[in-house]
């Protein structure tokens, strides 16, 4: 053989990847100033396919960075600026150190920054791309606007996070983007819609954090510096989409309105604007005055066939969007103070309902308790003292429901002092097979447009649909469970035959007797059924290795969601069982 | 303004202090040199005292001069050295006490302006220098050194200045304190040694000083004060001085510092004071002209998965089916972190107001945070089959009829497991050896037991000659090969089996000394059939006849020799050991139906020998570990395989030495394997009672490989000991099916 022997991993896919420690030498900087400028250039480590190969033959756990992604990052300018800040501090210390104040004031006035802006450019090339990544940003930023403006970090980032939430939460209310929301026991999830992406996030509550220590804080700034600088650009987008001023103004009719109020309350003019903008109670200022709600209507066009089903059904679709986006309008809420102001708020404004609260409570309530027009308070305690009579008392979940159902929930059920029926989460969708709790198959009853008999009806119409429901998961359990059944039946047949037999060998003496035969009824589709069973089981027996695994694997997890279904059924009927005991017992 | 009245106020307070300071050291300038004023004011007359005693009384005047040399400074001591003197002096002589006084006066009176006009200037020549009293000549120095002199000092003219006469004792103080009324104001003056009497104006300005105030009464401390600088613009300069020469040359050290500056900016070392960049926190349009080419030239960009929506578990109201149950919580509790389903315990809480903070809010938000920048990404393709569409599509069963399907028939009658069964070529009868020690023989349509022979040893394998024009059946138990006529043909049939055994006879003599005897059956073996022995050196596992039904081969594995396989010729009644070597321990073995081959199995492998050319022609892998049972196609290209590790191996002998499919069907050792000899069917036989049939199509043309089918399963056998079905055989004609169980029953399948 000649020419030259070819080494190993000089080609291939050893080359294409780079260790963390081989990277961070390439580049020259600190494991801190590497992460960083990973959580601002979206770098991650990848996964090789041949793991082995990629290492130099050794197994070691190792973290691999694609080469190319360690290559752009050296031509980045914030690694410049990196070093800038490192020789920074030391000139600030050194300076501190020879007590020459001037130098220090000098530097500090010279203190390097840098701007994301390319950073964010480069990272999301479209918009769409950047509303995608959105939902973690939103996270992030709400979570930080909830931390008490001391320690942890800096009290700017804290403040420019509780403005950009703001910001886009006065954009949802504008663009009437919100569909769904959720109380879970995190927080409170939130879905909305902006420029056909569904964005979701989550908001703590309002709770003062305990900070744990095992939580390193300098990467979740990092992270936030990022995400507060892509809020801000997106933010600027969505408020020019709908033709809104940015940074957000108060309309003028709604700003007078609000400055009648107790403005010597707040010391600072900025801080208070903030306030007013934060409390979701008035509409923002537009670019364009134009008329109150455009009626986008849908082009009609010539189509055909298949197309116009479609058709159909998206207009179908636009109508229920519609129809929800509209859900509260002409309602007037009023917020006890010890609903969630914000959260609340911020949904019926979403739907286009009145809001107002107590003056104490916030600046920018509207109108007072005793107004005449109310038709909701939200209330969140077992009674209240004075009720007026003309409007509802109801909790706090019936909004969050409503949005969920899409159309206004009769409230008898979540009146004061009542127990509330279950918050469902409007983000699973039950494909056939899974579970379905009976609150929502009532829920979606509701929103066919059936009318919820007495409640005695309704509960057997619950107990037979729960009835049905059962057999039809017996059914499904059939389908799944031929094979086993078939070789239960096999197996009875088989003891049938052997208590005979035994019977034979043992007594010899049979009891002869003749038995009235039956009829045996030959069930042909039965017949049918076993033996395309039998048909399958021998096929299967056929099968390749790999893909028997591959079948078995399927199968087995078909066959565990069943089971977790069936599980919860069980549950539900004990619980069922035992309240409907109780009852009978009280009674 | 504020700001600057307020520094005005602060500038003028400071002021203020500073006043105050000044007056206070004004103040006490002003006492001091009122103090010496006095005391000049007292020495005055007291030289002038000086001046007179000298001349009138010198005993007076240098009288014990005790403690002259104590400090100045110290008041009391001075007071009380004074009080002492001032006694003394009293003492001594009273009169004299007042003499001095009235002598200045007198003078003072007699020698008028003059005099007066002297004095003043004087006490301006006094204020000007360091006042001292004239009348000490030594100066300021500690007076004890005069203690033991008669004198202090000097005088211009060289004499010794004397001490005033000091002879007064306790006694004469004592008398002095009680009888003379100026004795308080009385003072002695340590430098001159003299006693002085305060007048009222010194005791008054004493008074005064002792309580804080001001020495001159006249001065007025409470006087408006004129504000000097101050906020109003003054039209004079506060100082009328000429600037100095020096502002006028430019300074070299300032000049060495500008230079430094130089050039240090020159360096680069200090930058211009940046600009303040309002730009950072100001957001504009980022993606106002987006460009499609970016997105093309993009990396291989592994976007984050979203984060999972939360489902109905997760609710503060959830319905009560999410909730945990006792031991699902326990579970939950005990299983790691990792493993965990979800990552918190349901909870339900009545109302929106009872939902405390989730306590791992910000450990989730962290998390999710680490495994955006840390967690490595792969492309995993998910597998999005139908998992019909893995399913192969094989031809029905119902068209590959016929093939056995229902139990019909049990043979009941051997009390221990049936190790083998064998069916006469005819198809009419079967016979079956069990452990318990017989060989019985059935009809097989009426399950009836004609005939049960007892050998006398567990029957290892039993096998009926497939000759048809012969009735004969090989026995293998222990050493022992038997050949039993049964005598269940017609007449013709069994003459002629006794005609090839009777016809070894003749032959016999030869052979005597091999490894192998026969024997000739006897008395009441010869009753039951027993027509042969073959004695083996070792036990006999296996019995196989070749199809012509004259030779009979029979195994002893054996791991350590060579002698595991005999050939046996009926008809001649010889034996031969075909193998020289040992090739590993034999399992089965079996003759090809028409060719002139021999296949051995071994643990893992089928070797198959030409026995006319005697050599290996081929080693089949069997790709399993222990081989339990062979069977050849009637056509003699196939073999097919049981194994103890669950497998059954398709050979097919032109394609390949490697199995060409390997079944895993059952769940348990193959026990036994058959081929049908008309049919394309072939069975197996597992532990796990069941018998497996399938379809078995082999074509004539080489390039069609053979179609197999399962297309059937058959249970019956009732599994005792771990052990199910063990032996499996076809009937010869129809397509039904025999096998053994280890239940000790017999079943046909038809």
């Amino acid at each position: 053989m000649g020419g030259l022997q070819k080494k190993k991993y000089e080609r291939g896919s050893a080359t294409n990847y780079i260790t963390r420690n081989k990277a961070r030498k390439k580049l020259s900087l600190s494991l801190p100033d590497f992460r960083r400028l990973c959580i601002l250039k979206g770098i991650y480590p990848h996964e090789p396919k041949h793991k082995k190969k990629v290492n130099k033959g050794s197994t070691a756990a190792r973290t691999f960075y694609l080469l190319k992604d360690i290559r752009f990052l050296l031509h980045e300018p914030i690694v410049g600026k990196f070093r800038d800040y490192k020789v920074f501090v030391r000139k600030l210390k050194r300076a501190y150190g020879k007590t020459e104040w001037s130098a220090v004031e000098r530097l500090k006035e010279n203190k390097p920054t840098y701007k994301l802006d390319h950073i964010i450019k480069e990272r999301y090339p479209s918009f769409i791309d950047a509303l995608r990544d959105i939902d973690d940003a939103l996270c992030m930023c709400f979570l930080f606007s909830t931390f008490a403006r001391t320690g942890k970090c800096h009290v700017q980032t804290i403040q420019l996070c509780r403005r950009l939430t703001v910001e886009w939460m006065n954009f949802v209310i504008a663009s009437r983007g919100l569909r769904k929301v959720f109380i879970s026991i995190k927080g409170i999830y939130y879905q909305a819609e902006a420029m056909g992406q569904l964005i979701t996030w989550l908001v703590p509550y309002q709770f003062s954090h305990d900070h744990p220590t095992d939580v390193d804080y300098r990467v979740m700034a990092t992270f936030t510096e990022m995400y507060t600088t892509l809020l801000g650009f997106v933010n600027f987008r969505l408020y020019h989409s709908l033709n809104l001023l940015y940074p957000p103004k108060l309309d003028s009719k709604s700003e007078t309105e609000l400055k009648e109020e107790d403005e010597e309350d707040y010391a600072m003019n900025s801080e208070s604007y903030l306030e007013k903008l934060s409390a979701l109670s008035a509409s923002l200022a537009r670019v364009v005055s134009s008329a109150e709600e455009e009626e986008a209507e849908l082009d009609q066009f010539p189509t055909e066939g298949e197309d116009m089903e479609k058709m159909e059904t998206r207009e179908k679709e636009e109508k229920v969007l519609e129809a929800q986006k509209k859900l509260f309008h002409g309602l007037k809420f009023f917020l006890n103070r010890e609903a969630p102001r914000e959260s609340l708020a911020f949904v019926i404004r979403c739907f286009g309902g009145e809001v107002s609260w107590d003056k104490s409570v916030c600046i920018g309530s509207t109108y007072d308790m005793t107004d005449e027009t109310i038709t909701h308070q939200i209330v969140d305690r077992p009674s209240i003292d004075k009720q007026h009579i003309n409007r509802y008392y109801i909790q706090p979940q019936w909004v969050y429901d409503c949005v969920n159902a899409k159309i206004l929930l009769p409230v008898e059920d979540y009146f004061l002092g009542v127990t509330l029926p279950p918050h469902l989460s409007p983000f699973v969708e039950e494909k056939d097979g899974d579970y379905v709790p009976p609150e929502k198959l009532k829920i979606m009853a509701l929103q066919r447009g059936e009318k919820p008999a007495q409640e005695q009806e309704d509960e057997e119409e619950e107990e037979d649909e729960e009835e049905e429901e059962g057999e039809d998961e017996e059914e499904e359990e059939d389908d799944d469970n031929e094979e086993e059944d078939d070789d239960d039946e096999e197996k009875a047949e088989e003891t049938n035959l052997k208590k005979m037999e035994k019977q034979r060998s043992q007594g010899k003496s049979l009891q002869v007797k003749v038995t009235p035969g039956k009829m045996k009824v030959e069930d042909k589709t039965r017949l049918d059924q076993e033996e395309q069973a039998e048909e399958k089981r021998l096929a299967i027996m056929m099968m390749k290795k790999k893909e028997k695994y591959l079948y078995d694997k399927i199968m087995f997890g078909k066959k565990r969601k069943v089971r977790e279904a069936n599980k919860l059924a069980a549950k539900r009927k004990a619980h069922d069982d035992a309240e409907k005991s109780k009852k009978k017992t009280r009674k | 303004m504020e700001e600057s009245s307020s520094g005005n106020t602060r500038r003028s307070e400071e002021m203020k202090k500073v006043r105050q300071k000044t007056v206070k050291k004004r103040s006490k300038e002003e006492e001091e040199e009122e103090q010496d004023e006095i005391f000049n004011f007292n020495k005055k007359p007291a030289e002038e005292e000086e001046d007179e005693d000298l001349s009138d009384s010198e005993d007076s005047v240098y009288s014990g001069l005790e403690d002259s040399g104590s400090d100045s400074d110290d008041d009391k001591e001075e007071e009380e050295g004074d009080e002492e003197g001032s006694n003394d002096d009293k003492e001594e002589e009273d009169g004299l006490k007042f003499e001095p006084k009235q002598t200045k006066q007198r003078e003072e009176e007699e020698e008028g302006g003059e005099r007066e006009e002297e004095k003043k200037e004087n006490e301006y020549e006094r204020d000007s220098s360091d006042e001292e009293d004239i009348r000490n000549t030594v100066g300021n120095i500690p007076m004890e050194w005069y203690k033991d002199f008669p004198h202090i000092g000097y005088d211009l003219d060289g004499k010794k200045i004397y001490k005033p006469i000091r002879n007064k004792d306790e006694l004469d103080d004592f008398l002095d304190k009680m009888e003379n009324p100026d004795y308080w104001r009385t003072v002695h003056d340590k430098q001159t040694g003299s006693d002085i009497v305060l007048s009222d104006e010194q005791v008054e300005l004493v008074n005064r000083l002792q309580r804080g105030q001001f020495g001159d009464i006249n001065f007025n401390e409470h006087q408006p004060q004129v504000e000097f600088f101050s906020s109003d613009l003054m039209i004079h300069p506060v100082t009328n001085r000429p600037e100095h020469k020096r502002s006028f040359i430019p300074s070299l050290v300032e000049k060495e510092k500008v230079s430094k500056l130089v050039h240090a900016i020159k360096m680069g070392w200090i930058k211009p004071r940046r600009q303040d960049d309002d730009s950072r926190g100001r957001y504009y349009d980022l993606w106002a002209s987006e460009d499609a080419s970016i997105l093309a030239k993009h990396r291989m960009h592994l976007p984050a998965p979203k984060t999972p929506l939360p489902g109905h578990h997760e609710s503060y109201n959830p319905p009560p089916e999410y909730l945990f149950t006792d031991e699902e919580r326990a579970l939950w509790e005990q299983q790691d972190p990792s493993d965990r389903k979800f990552p918190f315990v349901p909870r339900k809480f009545s109302s929106l107001r009872q939902v405390p903070a989730f306590s791992r809010f910000i450990h989730e938000r962290f998390e999710r945070c680490l495994d955006l920048y840390l967690c490595p990404r792969q492309r995993k393709m998910r597998v999005n089959v139908n998992p019909e569409d893995l399913i192969p599509k094989l031809p029905k069963p119902k068209d590959l009829q016929p093939f056995p399907t229902t139990q019909s028939l049990v043979y009941r009658g051997h009390s221990a497991l049936v190790r083998s069964i064998s069916v006469s070529p005819s198809g009419q009868w079967l016979a079956s050896g069990s452990d318990d020690g017989s060989v019985r023989f059935w009809e097989v349509c009426s399950s009836r037991c004609m005939k049960t022979v007892q050998v006398g040893g567990a029957v290892k394998s039993v096998a009926w000659n497939p000759n048809p024009s012969v009735c004969l059946l090989a026995v293998a138990l222990d050493c022992l090969v038997l050949i039993l006529s049964p005598s269940l043909a017609d007449r013709q049939v069994v003459s002629s089996s006794e005609r090839l055994l009777a016809g070894h006879q003749e032959a016999e003599p030869t052979e005597g000394q091999g490894a192998v005897t026969w024997i000739e059956g006897e008395g009441e073996e010869l009753n039951q059939g027993i027509r042969l022995k073959i004695q083996h050196p070792k036990a006999v596992h296996q019995v196989v006849w070749h199809a012509k039904g004259d030779y009979l081969a029979s195994v002893m594995p054996d791991h350590s020799s060579h002698l595991q396989v005999f050939i046996h010729q009926v008809s001649r009644r010889r034996s031969q050991n075909p193998f020289r070597k040992n090739k590993g321990l034999v399992q089965c073995v079996s003759f090809h139906p028409v060719r002139p081959y021999f296949f051995v199995a071994t643990q893992r492998s089928v070797r198959i020998y030409n026995l006319v050319k005697q050599e290996m022609t081929k080693k089949l892998q069997a790709n399993s570990k222990w081989i339990s049972s062979i069977a050849v196609h009637p056509g003699g290209d196939h073999v097919i395989c049981g194994s103890y590790d669950c497998r059954l191996s398709w050979f097919d002998l032109d394609l390949s030495t490697k199995p060409y499919k390997m079944l895993r069907h059952h769940k348990r050792a193959v026990r036994g394997v058959a081929y049908h000899r008309h049919y394309p069917l072939f069975a197996s036989a597992s532990d796990d009672g069941s018998v497996i049939v399938c379809h078995g199509t082999v074509y004539n043309d080489l390039l069609q490989n053979p179609l197999i089918v399962p297309v059937k399963v058959l249970r019956g056998h009732v599994i005792t000991h771990d052990l199910g079905v063990l032996d499996v055989t076809f009937h010869p004609s129809q397509p039904w099916i025999f096998s053994s169980g280890a239940d000790a029953t017999i079943r046909l399948f038809t």
